[in-house]
């Protein structure tokens, strides 16, 4: 016991840890934010992808490509240190929350346009049998089969993109890894808070994984 | 052609018109020049070989394929087609949906919404395709449900269903939009033996209630002779004889519809 308590400072966790909550809120925030943006830019991008429209589905499957095939960490620089460049400034806050959600849109684009190809063509047939209008057809018939199935994919990579959210560090977020790094660097000693960083992540991701699991269980197709 | 107007003017206008109608799956011609008329409350059913097109028939008239040429008219309006200055243009969607509306069809494979309820597989589109007030739709829809003998399963998922049950409900849905024209196609073809009957009886009571026109594509011989005006030998992307199910069945011309019933009735 003695030692372990030389090794890990008690008193100084207790003294970090109100800090770095207040980090994990930012995290959870930004994670929160960005995946709900990912969810509508993703569906948006499935859409576009199939429309008939060349000029709007080769464009947007370009967009999709390249944002997939590049790294977050350069994304987030790209917008935090160009946008400002041509006048744009927005707080490190919302350009971390638009980069996660544009960058994991690319993702759940993918699981949308899986889902929507999962309904079977007599879907589509029986509601223009029916008669109704394209919207609807997408809101009422196709939309709320296809995205129950989907609940797994995307808590899979909701997940992901919460400790992905880590990086939101290289813009200055004040999220969970930077609160610990700044402490850190403030008091000469990194362990306690980064291991602590590091369970708390753990803490919040590891019930979400069995939170998915189950999903994925009451979802299987 | 002009003749044919006035004639039909004296008559009764035919509810569904096909002039010349031709559909073509790359190389594989389903429907070749078809001319075909259906009266306002006939009963008619399509037999023929696999894979002769029959089906094709329902679907251009569906608007679930395109004709690549020719015309069909619904209810005197052309349905692919819009008359601008006595011409005939592609028609638009707005177009497509307004002569759609006359027009119902009962699947194969049901197709009923796997998210709803069967009581709201048969109102859905009567309250957002047709603007009926929600619970006079629902009214009509409990109705409709009890005409096919499930007033019971209402709350049931198509899931929770049987094939026969799921079809009962497949043919509510498309009589709650009040079609004009009602299509079947091939409407028993997925279910077993011995829930073919309960379905039938269905359609046997529609077509006895007599208003509405039924087009049906099927291989149950023994129902479209008991309930068809007129009965169509189809082959190879046209009409190959037609005329009253006795004559059909019991003395038909055309050496290719003997063997056809030939081959179909010692099964």
């Amino acid at each position: 016991m003695n030692d372990l308590r030389e090794f890990f400072d008690f008193a100084y966790i207790a003294e970090i840890l109100p800090d770095l909550l207040e980090g994990l809120v930012v995290t959870a925030q930004a994670s929160l934010a960005g995946f709900g943006v990912a969810l509508i830019l993703g569906l948006l991008f499935a859409l576009a992808r199939r429309s008939e429209n060349g000029w709007l589905s080769q464009p947007v499957g370009a967009l999709v490509e390249f944002v997939r095939s590049t790294p977050l960490l350069v994304q987030l620089f790209f917008f935090f240190y160009v946008l400002p460049r041509y006048g744009i400034r927005l707080p490190a806050f919302i350009i971390g929350m638009f980069a996660l959600g544009l960058h994991y849109g690319t993702y759940t684009s993918e699981v949308y346009r899986a889902g929507i190809d999962a309904v079977e063509r007599g879907q589509w047939e029986a509601a223009k049998a029916l008669n109704f209008s394209p919207m609807d057809v997408w809101v009422r018939i196709i939309l709320p089969q296809s995205i129950p199935p989907m609940f797994p994919a995307l808590g899979n990579y909701m997940v992901a993109m919460f400790k992905e959210s880590a990086q939101l560090f290289a813009i200055t977020v004040p999220e969970l890894m930077s609160t610990a790094q700044n402490i850190g660097a403030r008091n000469f000693a990194y362990l306690e808070p980064f291991t602590l960083a590091g369970a708390l992540y753990f803490l919040i991701s590891y019930p979400s994984s069995l939170l998915v699991q189950r999903l994925e269980a009451r979802y299987a197709r | 052609m002009q003749d044919k107007a006035m004639e039909n003017k004296n008559a009764q206008e035919p509810i569904v018109r096909f002039e010349k109608v031709t559909k073509a799956f790359g190389e594989l011609v389903v429907l070749r020049e078809l001319d075909f008329e259906l009266g306002p409350s006939e009963k008619v059913t399509v037999i023929g070989p696999s894979g002769s097109g029959k089906t094709t028939i329902l679907r251009v008239l569906m608007t679930l394929e395109k004709p690549n040429a020719g015309v069909i008219w619904v209810d005197g309006e052309p349905l692919w087609h819009k008359e601008v200055n006595g011409k005939l243009v592609e028609a638009d969607e707005k177009h497509l949906r307004k002569v759609r509306g006359n027009i119902g069809m009962v699947f194969q494979h049901f197709n009923l919404f796997p998210h709803m309820t069967a009581l709201r597989n048969v109102y859905e589109a009567p309250v957002h395709v047709r603007g009926v007030p929600k619970e006079q739709a629902i009214a009509r829809a409990q109705g409709l449900l009890e005409k096919v003998g499930l007033a019971d399963k209402q709350d049931q998922y198509p899931a929770q269903l049987s094939g026969g049950q799921k079809q009962r409900v497949a043919i509510a849905r498309a009589l709650a939009m009040q079609p004009k024209v009602m299509l079947f196609d091939e409407v028993t073809s997925a279910l077993d033996p011995e829930l073919v009957g309960e379905v039938l009886g269905v359609i046997r009571e529609l077509a006895l209630e007599g208003e509405m026109a039924l087009l049906l594509v099927t291989h149950e011989m023994g129902f479209a002779r008991e309930i068809s005006d007129r009965v169509i030998f189809f082959d190879n992307g046209n009409i190959v004889e037609q005329g009253p199910p006795k004559t059909i069945f019991d003395d038909p011309e055309n050496p290719r519809t003997k063997q056809f019933l030939g081959a179909t009735l010692r099964h």
